[in-house]
């Protein structure tokens, strides 16, 4: 790796710790962000030349700090700059200051940050697109991107959602336990946000989004670095890893979804299903289910199943059945389906989903999966009328795809059988 | 004699590596490790998962299981190589040479006491 990217992978990595500390001084998100900004440009002059310094986050805070008030002091009197090297040395007293400074406090730095970027009041989008460039430091082109918009309309997004947090009372003081587990568990609703728009894509923006799930995985572990025994956490990075472990299985060569059941398993990535396996067994041990350690635990039954057929579905059964006590939703029914027409058939599983037709009535995956559950029944006509509505309501081109795939499969059996009782 | 290389880096930045970051990393320490294969002087190999996956037991009576890594450093245990060197200057070359291929953060080299290789994993 040459300097510039071990540079660049250092200020990435201490960026959340180091705008967290400078918010806490100076209050204001756009302060933090420019004293971090102005840090990391002299960390790109001074660093290759003197070698990095032990503790980078230690480092970019106080240089920050540093530069960012005499920026007041000039201002206020007009007093001669002291010059870069005067700002940049802090030779050894740079570690054992910034501990102090902040030893007890990063833990609830990171945690503000992020929490001041999920603030009620911002729709979820802004809240992500917040968060991207705050705490993550994606440019807003990066984020542009991701999201489909144009650049300006991306800068605009962040302003306003910038302009909203700044008018809200920013919570400033160290919070209390049942304050700090309210904040975790927004800030790790936010996390899932952030890595379902890099899963959730499909076809050709899947890869300009994945990016997202990577970067939603790193402030996961980065969550469960600061809070090691919050089963909860551990549950929700078990997850987004054992998830994304899918991702080079999931679309075929066209960019078409591939289900579960007919993805190519030898794809799936190792080590990321290993570290997911070791965290869930870990959360497991704290005997303090939540709802993503339920969802991890059904992620890690498929992960577990060398082959389809492997499957353990009447645990997943069951594990949908506690998500639905903890976390009621037509959603969380409709993923118990699949698993119900495994075990005790389809028309068990029509039976369990026909009480949702009102809720999810505009929802491509109900009518997809009540398609799919009709044909199994040999209810063709029914199952085309389910599909050709799947179709009216996709999202993508993908998922369009993918249910006509389905369709193709119900006119040949059909014409099949057709020709099979004509002769 | 038989030396363990420690593999110390901050993981917070390992964990800052895009994808194409870290691939080119491991190929880099790949051909480092191939020439040691070659030379029949490498032994065991592991990279390790993130400390957030660690789990310590504390051995009090009854023994105690925390989460997380036995202890909180600046850098943290990454990995281990098992390298069969003449002495500390062979083995401070390997390291410098697999130092090359992945900067940042520290090998801590310490002679291997007793080595029972066990039985065939994989």
């Amino acid at each position: 790796m040459t300097d510039a990217a071990w540079i660049d992978a250092a200020l990435t990595s201490a960026r959340p710790q180091a705008v967290g500390a400078l918010l806490r001084y100076f209050r204001n998100i756009d302060t933090a962000e420019e004293a971090f900004q102005n840090a990391c440009l002299r960390a790109l002059k001074s660093w290759p030349q003197n070698g990095p310094p032990r503790d980078p986050a230690a480092w970019l805070i106080m240089v920050g700090r540093n530069a960012a008030i005499d920026e007041v002091r000039r201002s206020r009197r007009e007093q001669p700059l002291p010059d870069d090297e005067a700002i940049s040395d802090l030779g050894d007293a740079e570690s054992a200051l910034a501990d102090r400074l902040d030893g007890s406090h990063y833990r609830d730095d990171i945690l503000r940050l992020l929490f001041i970027c999920c603030h009620k009041e911002l729709p979820a989008t802004q809240q992500i697109a917040l968060a991207l460039r705050v705490v993550s430091g994606l440019s807003v082109k990066q984020i542009a991107r991701a999201f489909l918009v144009s650049e300006a309309a991306m800068e605009q997004r962040i302003t306003r959602a910038k302009g909203r947090v700044a008018q809200a009372d920013l919570p400033f003081e160290t919070p209390g336990a049942v304050e700090r587990s309210e904040r975790l568990v927004a800030v790790a609703a936010m996390i899932y946000l952030i890595f379902n728009e890099g899963y959730s894509a499909s076809g050709d923006t899947a890869d300009v989004r994945r990016p997202l799930s990577e970067e939603a995985i790193r402030l996961a572990r980065l969550l469960l670095r600061l809070f090691p025994g919050e089963p909860e956490i551990m549950g929700l990075t078990a997850l987004l890893l054992l998830q994304h472990a899918r991702s080079a299985a999931r679309f075929d060569a066209q960019g078409s979804l591939i289900l579960l059941d007919d993805q190519d398993r030898t794809r799936w990535n190792q080590p990321m299903i290993a570290e997911g396996l070791a965290l869930i067994d870990k959360a497991m041990r704290h005997r303090r289910s939540g709802p993503y350690q339920i969802q991890a635990a059904i992620a890690a039954l498929h992960a577990r199943a060398a082959r389809p057929e492997d499957t353990d579905w009447t645990q997943i059964d069951l594990l949908y059945g506690a998500l639905e006590v903890v976390q009621p939703s037509p959603i969380v029914t409709l993923n118990r389906a699949v698993a119900v027409s495994k075990v005790r058939g389809a028309q068990a599983a029509l039976d369990l989903i026909a009480p949702l037709d009102g809720r999810l009535a505009n929802y491509f995956y109900f009518f997809g999966v009540r398609g799919a559950l009709l044909m199994q029944l040999g209810r063709n006509d029914e199952a085309r009328t389910a599909f050709d509505r799947a179709i009216a309501l996709a999202h993508s081109s993908a998922e369009a795809a993918h249910i006509r795939m389905q369709l193709d499969r119900l006119m040949r059996d059909s014409s099949a059988a057709q020709a099979e009782a004509g002769q | 004699m038989l030396y363990a290389l420690l593999c110390y880096h901050d993981e917070d930045v390992v964990c800052a590596w895009t994808k194409d970051q870290d691939e080119a990393v491991m190929a880099k320490l790949a051909v480092v490790q191939e020439k040691l294969i070659k030379q029949g002087r490498l032994g065991p190999v592991a990279r390790l998962l993130p400390t957030t996956a660690a789990t310590t037991l504390r051995k009090e009576d009854p023994p105690l299981v925390l989460d997380g890594p036995y202890a909180e450093t600046k850098e943290q245990l990454l990995g281990f190589y098992i390298v069969d060197c003449a002495n500390l200057d062979e083995a401070l070359e390997v390291a410098r040479e697999l130092g090359e291929a992945n900067p940042g953060g520290s090998y801590e080299i310490r002679p291997v006491g007793t080595f029972r290789p066990g039985g065939a994993l994989a």
